[in-house]
């Protein structure tokens, strides 16, 4: 029972960690709250959704609805976010209620073009599930906790082992600085948006293919409980994302098994996060000590 | 009746804009979760009315200073927060505090709370008598930010807004009233949750949910923040178009969303914030006036 939880719990939190991904690679370039990345989720899982039932190839769905949303994504960087944060004096609750509304108008536009109901994904996948004594594990869940495990590899090597990632590093130091030593701070911040909402697009299609349904609120939960995420794992750093993502899916899966529905599970991340920040104000990893 | 309804509800948000704006226009702090506030002077009150018997005049000023207290502890805590921490912090007390009322028996859990009407020298209050009582506050309210703007309150908030650091080092104790500011703002939010509570007769958790916030948000912002006419000029334009545009319900979020990111990327000081495009025109042509009538009264002095 317990490894059972545990296992989900470690899967739950690695959806988390993908989908807050997003708004921490964002956060960290542009420093912006960005609610709409929880709109990227829902456009991918119906970008998804829509490639799979035409081709039936789920890779290909990932990919093609992975780079049209994260193309979207720089759109919006381009001409809504940067031309806002780049004037003088903006106060920061002013790209988050844009951030906000940009999430609103996504979610009604879904459900104006195709309708309110829930959608089956519809994956299938041909092997049963596998027992190991009790413990059950589902094929799709391998699938989930493989394909999350290669996204973080390839982001860990595009940012630690690549001269785009060392000039997203930098940017995320000291944006003038670095635009004084050449480094190309536009290109920073379109990689930012293409992989933040890239991942935020995976999540989204995961999240599809684990509950066999998408629907236009599909957005709503992951939206602020990603905040919680990003905050916990020190608001920018890839790192303390991963580490919070995991957190909060195993405290949420712990808590709903062992103590019940004292607390509804979507509460359970924010009193977790308002501990933790009475303890540490700064997050759970700093960016110090990253 | 309609008109008196839809007027009543309008003045709820006026009210709640206002008490925001102290928040996020006066002190410049990014509270998000001003619904939590709301419910819980509107969840006070009516545990005060409808379980113990207590008159609504009482709950009244009760539901103020309890969520005053709430509100000074929470913000005790999340202020020392910046920016984005207490942003996040505060939509979090929004959703921790719709999930307590939601989950505990004594605010009706699900099945929300019946709230009976309070009387008024023995009558039952009706829809005019509370557009008066939130007329009575607005005009209150109105008067308080306005004393308070002149007072050295006020100008530390101004200067706390405009740079905290340089504050703190002329000696301003820039969580002390950054508190207060919060507690100030809560409190009126408790208290029009209070009204609110009684002019619906019956509420339940997801009235006060993180949405509320949301438009609360927007109604400052749209109308410009920092100012008391935009706050009031956003409440009523917010609060009244959906009720002109019924036959567009379908797109109202639609319209909300587009609405804010226009505003935010082309006029963020708001429509009647300082500077923006229709305060422009309207003193410009206040500036002509005054130099018609200075010019007339020059060539009658002459």
């Amino acid at each position: 029972m317990l490894m059972q939880q545990l296992v989900n719990g470690v899967m739950i939190g690695s959806v988390y960690a993908l989908t807050a991904m997003g708004a921490t690679l964002i956060y960290g370039i542009l420093r912006i709250l960005d609610i709409a990345n929880a709109a990227a989720y829902a456009i991918g899982a119906y970008l998804g959704w829509y490639i799979y039932s035409i081709s039936h190839n789920l890779l290909l769905a990932f990919l093609l609805s992975m780079i049209l949303t994260g193309l979207i994504g720089v759109v919006i960087q381009k001409y809504i976010y940067y031309p806002i944060i780049s004037k003088p004096n903006v106060i920061p609750i002013v790209p988050l209620i844009t951030s906000v509304g940009l999430f609103t108008i996504t979610g009604d536009l879904i459900r104006l073009i195709l309708g309110p109901n829930v959608k089956e994904f519809g994956v299938v996948f041909k092997s049963g599930a596998i027992k190991i004594g009790k413990l059950i594990i589902n094929p799709e869940w391998i699938f989930i906790i493989v394909l999350t495990a290669v996204l973080f590899a390839i982001l860990w090597f595009i940012l630690n082992k690549t001269r785009l990632g060392l000039a997203w590093r930098a940017t995320a130091e000291d944006s003038e600085i670095a635009k004084a030593m050449g480094v190309n701070t536009n290109i920073s911040m379109a990689l930012s948006y293409i992989l933040g909402y890239g991942f935020a697009a995976s999540a989204g299609i995961m999240v599809g293919m684990l509950y066999n349904s998408i629907s236009p609120t599909m957005g709503d939960i992951p939206s602020y409980k990603m905040l919680a995420i990003i905050v916990l794992g020190g608001l920018g750093n890839p790192v303390g994302t991963v580490v919070a993502g995991l957190i909060i899916g195993l405290a949420e899966t712990l808590v709903s098994a062992y103590m019940g529905s004292i607390l509804p599970r979507d509460a359970i991340a924010f009193i977790v996060l308002i501990f933790v920040l009475l303890l540490k104000p700064s997050g759970l990893v700093s960016k110090k000590s990253a | 009746m309609y008109f008196t309804v839809v007027a009543v509800n309008v003045g709820i948000f006026v009210l709640l804009a206002l008490s925001l704006n102290i928040i996020i226009g006066y002190a410049g702090q990014s509270a998000m979760g001003h619904a939590a506030f709301f419910g819980i002077g509107a969840y006070t009150s009516a545990l005060m009315t409808s379980t113990m018997g207590i008159s609504f005049w009482i709950s009244l000023p009760v539901a103020l200073i309890v969520t005053g207290i709430i509100g000074a502890v929470l913000g005790l805590i999340s202020i020392r927060l910046k920016d984005d921490f207490l942003a996040i912090t505060t939509i979090g007390i929004n959703f921790v505090v719709v999930a307590i009322f939601q989950y505990s028996e004594i605010f009706g859990a699900s099945l929300g709370m019946t709230v009976s009407k309070p009387l008024f020298f023995g009558v039952k209050m009706t829809a005019p008598m509370y557009l008066t009582l939130i007329f009575i506050l607005i005009v209150l309210t109105c008067l308080f930010i306005n004393k308070m703007n002149k007072s050295w309150f006020g100008l530390a908030l101004a200067s706390i807004r405009n740079d905290e650091m340089a504050a703190s080092s002329l000696g301003i104790d820039v969580n002390k009233y950054k508190v207060l500011a919060f507690t100030l703002g809560t409190a009126i939010a408790g208290l029009t949750g209070a009204v609110y509570a009684h002019f619906m007769t019956f509420i339940y958790s997801s009235d006060f949910a993180f949405i509320v916030s949301i438009s609360i948000i927007s109604m400052v912002v749209v109308g410009g923040i920092g100012t008391i006419k935009g706050a009031i000029f956003g409440a009523v334009l917010l609060g009244v178009a959906p009720e002109l545009f019924r036959f567009l319900a379908d797109y109202r979020m639609i319209v909300y969303g587009g609405l804010l990111v226009l505003m935010m990327r082309f006029q963020p000081q708001g429509l009647l914030g300082d500077n923006s495009f229709i305060m422009r025109n309207i003193s410009k042509i206040f500036a002509n006036i005054k130099k018609q009538k200075g010019g007339g009264q020059n060539a009658g002095n002459a």
